[in-house]
């Protein structure tokens, strides 16, 4: 169905190609996952498929692209809109009309489908990713989730042998990516479409995938089944680096695989206990909120929460999307609204204080922090930070370098990679010293390594004593990171506690590990290996 | 009429409206200008579906109110003296002898704030007007129906319609973002700080969306060889060319009368020639099109039948549509101007209901 005969594409101004000398062929109903690091191609790849590489994006493309037997040489995107499905990495910057059913029916008026079978294929497609109740719906007012899958009914209805999908699932809680990855394997199985997925978050589509394409980083692909790359590739989900500790070939990648082999794991891990973690700090209170209550109108989004967050202690603040875990953070900081409640950290109430002192007390990374940065070069703004946080000159870019080691002065914030960018934002937080920080979804389109160094970083920080919440979708950096989990929904906290109590028995909040040794309270691989070394 | 829920053509509400407008021009007449509002807002009341933009008719009132407001207020700042009932008097600010002809304050009467008044409500009706046609018809949807050949450009408009309030949300985002970093400097430094990240935002954004479209099949050109493509869109420009030069020939009386109706029936040839050329090349579909059947003709003919029938006053008794302001009279309602009230709030009724959607659940909406 798709054929990469000697595929190269170098870009302009770049040294190196961004994939080098590709041979493959994706046979028809199959479910290809496409892993590699951040900047290793995936997007590129991806995009070469339906003619975007390079129709769209410039570059060179040697070699040839055939799909369903077109070129992509000589039909550009729209010529393979009937052939290929392609959906990006946020589905609302995509989205062209309003409501879900004028979206579904757009790529259908495109191709000059005739009317009474427009609307037969709207009806199924609506059917199919069982969003018949949102038909009406104005686009922007649906969940992550929801809008993901109007995404890929948008280009389903289409009916294209091909589809592409660019990280479905890296913007979405649990359940939302479990309703997407079941859309997505409906597609393959019931529908013999083949499907193409690029996703950091390997735990949650590596036990579905017939395949994987793994991009090492030079450019080249390696092609095979998901279980042997995986068991020597430098990026693994949980369960993975679980097996290759164990001992399994091939290492498992389901939770039912995983627990079926781990009886004797669990026996000798029986008599360990899983190791504690050290906390800085004296435990004092950092920040005390009692009864805050943000609303928007007529919607409540935090309905009376009281916080207390503790100097040295990670919080993991989870809940599926719109529970109002963003609203808290910001009327915790004080810049977003509070219509009730007291929060006083370091003695005042930091929405009373200036701007400018109220970071002093408690930081805030906001989801996207490339808000935050505006000037040229990473040089000025770490020197625009020093001057804002009235900090000794170089403070900033002693903290960069501490987080993001060797990032160049002159390179413009925006070309930096998703873990660079977040570094650079973090260090311009941390110039002001304040002993609370609070980070929203930090590790969105981060790969293992990066969420590996990250983990790190805020660790170190809570040893020396900064009171930090994280609100996370990623169940798998919670484990790896919280010391307490408080979990949100519909505006309250419906669970607090420490993060094993928490998660272990949870079925949505459960990282592999715990789900493959319960009832052991063990929460990572490296916890397991530390125990057994 | 017992007909089903559903959606009216868009273009039978503008046209509608557009004849309410051309009626509420013809008159200064308060009586009838405030009737034809009221025959606007009851079609609005009964016919408006609960879409987003439905609810803007209320903007519009305010909008119009403020338009008669300003007027009145700029009658009693600059001089509203012409006129024998003196309501009262303002303590008058002497100008300079250069600005003789202005004066400010002074003396205000009664004929200068009714003839503003009657100036203001005139123009806020015919605001009201468009306004009605606004809040029934999704003015996406009336973008929809321009010629094939100008799909493109209509797209094109659509999406920046979409994109302005994402900007606007941006802007609020980055802003918010600011205090974060202590929200330091001002004036075009902060300016700055929040221009650069909103607009590279809504490069990003827009890049994203062209590629979404490109991907999903916008502007395939099928097999049409290039050098038609060009022929057409080369004659679509000529001919507007060509219309302009034309209008401006009929307008201006000293150019040659050669330039004036020819070029613009010459040119309005061609564009449409261009039209109809470009447009059969486009292959493309539309899905659930608004139909065109008998309430959409009748919400027409009325919007029409509203505007004929005040011209026809004009024409009968045109004391009815200006009352006269030097004698003082009050303004009378003729039996032609009602006539063409009840004309104009017809469709309220002529037409079938809107269509009832599942209302969006509160939390979402916000």
């Amino acid at each position: 169905m798709i054929e990469f005969d000697r595929v190269s594409v170098t870009y302009a101004g770049a040294g190196a190609p961004a994939i080098r000398d590709v041979t493959l062929t994706v046979g028809e109903g199959e479910l290809c996952l496409v892993a590699g690091h951040t900047g290793t191609g995936k997007s590129t790849l991806l995009r070469a498929v339906n003619g975007l590489v390079p129709h769209f994006t410039g570059g060179t493309l040697a070699g040839r692209v055939t799909v369903d037997g077109r070129d992509t040489r000589t039909h550009p995107p729209r010529e393979l809109a009937d052939v290929v499905g392609y959906v990006g990495q946020d589905p609302l910057h995509g989205f062209v009309t309003d409501t879900v059913e004028e979206e579904l029916a757009y790529g259908l008026e495109q191709l000059a489908v005739p009317a009474p079978v427009m609307r037969k294929r709207v009806e199924e497609t609506l059917d199919l990713l069982g969003i018949a109740d949102l038909r009406h719906r104005p686009l922007r007012t649906l969940s992550g989730g929801q809008q993901q899958r109007v995404a890929i009914g948008a280009v389903l209805t289409a009916h294209p042998r091909v589809v592409v999908l660019d990280e479905p699932t890296s913007a979405l809680d649990p359940t939302a990516a479990e309703d997407v990855l079941a859309a997505i394997t409906r597609l393959v199985h019931d529908l013999g479409i083949t499907v193409l997925v690029a996703e950091h978050r390997l735990e949650r589509v590596a036990h579905a995938a017939d395949r994987l394409l793994y991009l090492a980083g030079d450019g080249t692909v390696v092609d095979g089944p998901p279980a042997d790359i995986l068991a020597t590739a430098a990026i693994a989900p949980p369960i993975v680096e679980l097996g290759r500790i164990a001992g399994w070939s091939p290492p498992p990648l389901s939770v039912r695989d995983a627990r079926r082999r781990a009886g004797p794991l669990r026996d000798r891990l029986a008599g360990h206990e899983p190791p504690t973690r050290d906390h800085g700090g004296d435990g004092t209170v950092g920040l005390r909120a009692t009864d805050v209550v943000v609303r928007y109108g007529r919607h409540v989004a935090v309905t009376g929460v009281d916080l207390d967050l503790h100097a040295g202690t990670v919080v993991a603040l989870m809940g599926r999307n719109g529970s109002g875990k963003s609203s808290l953070l910001w009327a915790l900081q004080g810049a977003g609204p509070r219509q009730r409640g007291t929060v006083t950290a370091g003695g005042a109430d930091p929405a009373a204080l200036k701007p400018a002192d109220a970071r002093r007390r408690v930081g805030l990374v906001p989801q996207t922090p490339a808000d935050l940065l505006y000037l040229d070069t990473v040089e000025a703004e770490c020197a625009a930070a020093d001057r804002e946080a009235a900090a000794s000159a170089g403070r900033c870019r002693a903290l960069l370098d501490g987080l993001a080691p060797g990032i160049p002065g002159d390179r413009h914030p925006r070309d930096l990679s998703e873990g660079q960018r977040l570094a650079l934002v973090l260090a311009v937080q941390l110039t002001a010293a304040p002993p609370v920080l609070l980070l929203d979804e930090p590790t969105r389109g981060l790969d293992y390594t990066a969420k590996h160094r990250f983990t790190g970083i805020v660790r170190d920080l809570a040893r020396r004593g900064t009171a930090i919440v994280v609100a996370t979708h990623d169940v798998e950096l919670v484990a790896a990171l919280a010391d307490r989990v408080v979990v949100m929904a519909q505006g309250e906290i419906v669970a607090d506690g420490p993060t094993a109590d928490i998660v272990v028995a949870s079925p949505t909040f459960a990282p592999q590990v715990a789900k493959v040794l319960h009832p052991q309270p063990w929460l990572t691989a490296a916890d397991v290996a530390e125990a057994l070394s | 009429m017992g007909t089903l829920p559903r959606a009216v053509h868009p273009g039978a509400w503008w046209l509608w409206a557009l004849g309410l407008a051309t009626a509420a021009s013809r008159t200064t007449n308060p009586i009838v200008l405030a009737l034809i509002v009221a025959a606007a807002g009851a079609v609005v009341a009964r016919r408006r579906g609960d879409a987003p933009w439905a609810l803007a008719f209320r903007l519009y009132l305010m909008l119009g109110g403020l338009i008669v407001a300003s007027r009145l207020l700029f009658r009693v700042v600059f001089g509203g003296g012409g006129g024998v009932h003196v309501l009262f008097t303002l303590p008058e600010v002497p100008l300079p002898a250069w600005a003789a002809g202005i004066r400010l304050f002074g003396p205000v009467a009664a004929e200068e704030l009714l003839s503003g008044l009657y100036d203001g409500i005139r123009l806020a009706a015919m605001l009201i007007c468009l306004g009605a046609a606004n809040a029934l018809a999704n003015p996406k949807r009336l973008l929809k129906l321009v010629p094939a050949a100008l799909y493109e450009a209509g797209t094109a408009v659509i999406v920046a319609l979409s994109v302005a309030p994402q900007l606007a949300e941006s802007v609020l985002r980055v802003r918010r973002a600011r205090r974060l970093r202590g929200g330091a400097g001002k004036g075009v430094h902060a300016l700055r700080a929040i221009l650069l990240p909103v607009l590279a935002d809504a490069l990003d954004r827009s890049l994203t969306l062209a590629a979404a479209m490109d991907s999903r099949g916008y502007a395939r050109a099928g097999t049409t060889p290039r050098p038609v493509r060009l022929a057409g869109g080369a004659l679509v420009v000529g001919g507007l060319l060509g219309v302009c030069v034309g209008v401006y020939g009929l307008l201006d009386a000293t150019t040659p009368r050669a330039l004036g109706l020819p070029v613009l029936a010459g040119g309005g040839v061609a564009a449409a020639a261009g039209l109809l050329y470009g447009g059969r090349r486009v292959r493309r579909s539309r899905y659930r099109p608004d139909p065109w059947r008998l309430p959409e003709t009748l919400t027409a003919l009325c919007g029409a039948g509203a505007g004929a029938l005040l011209f026809a006053t004009a024409a009968v008794d045109p004391a009815d549509l200006y009352p006269s302001l030097s004698p003082l009279t009050w303004p009378q309602l003729g039996v032609l101007p009602a006539l063409a009230v009840v004309v104009a709030a017809a469709p309220g009724w002529l037409t079938p209901p809107p269509p009832a959607f599942a209302p969006v659940p509160a939390e979402v909406a916000a």
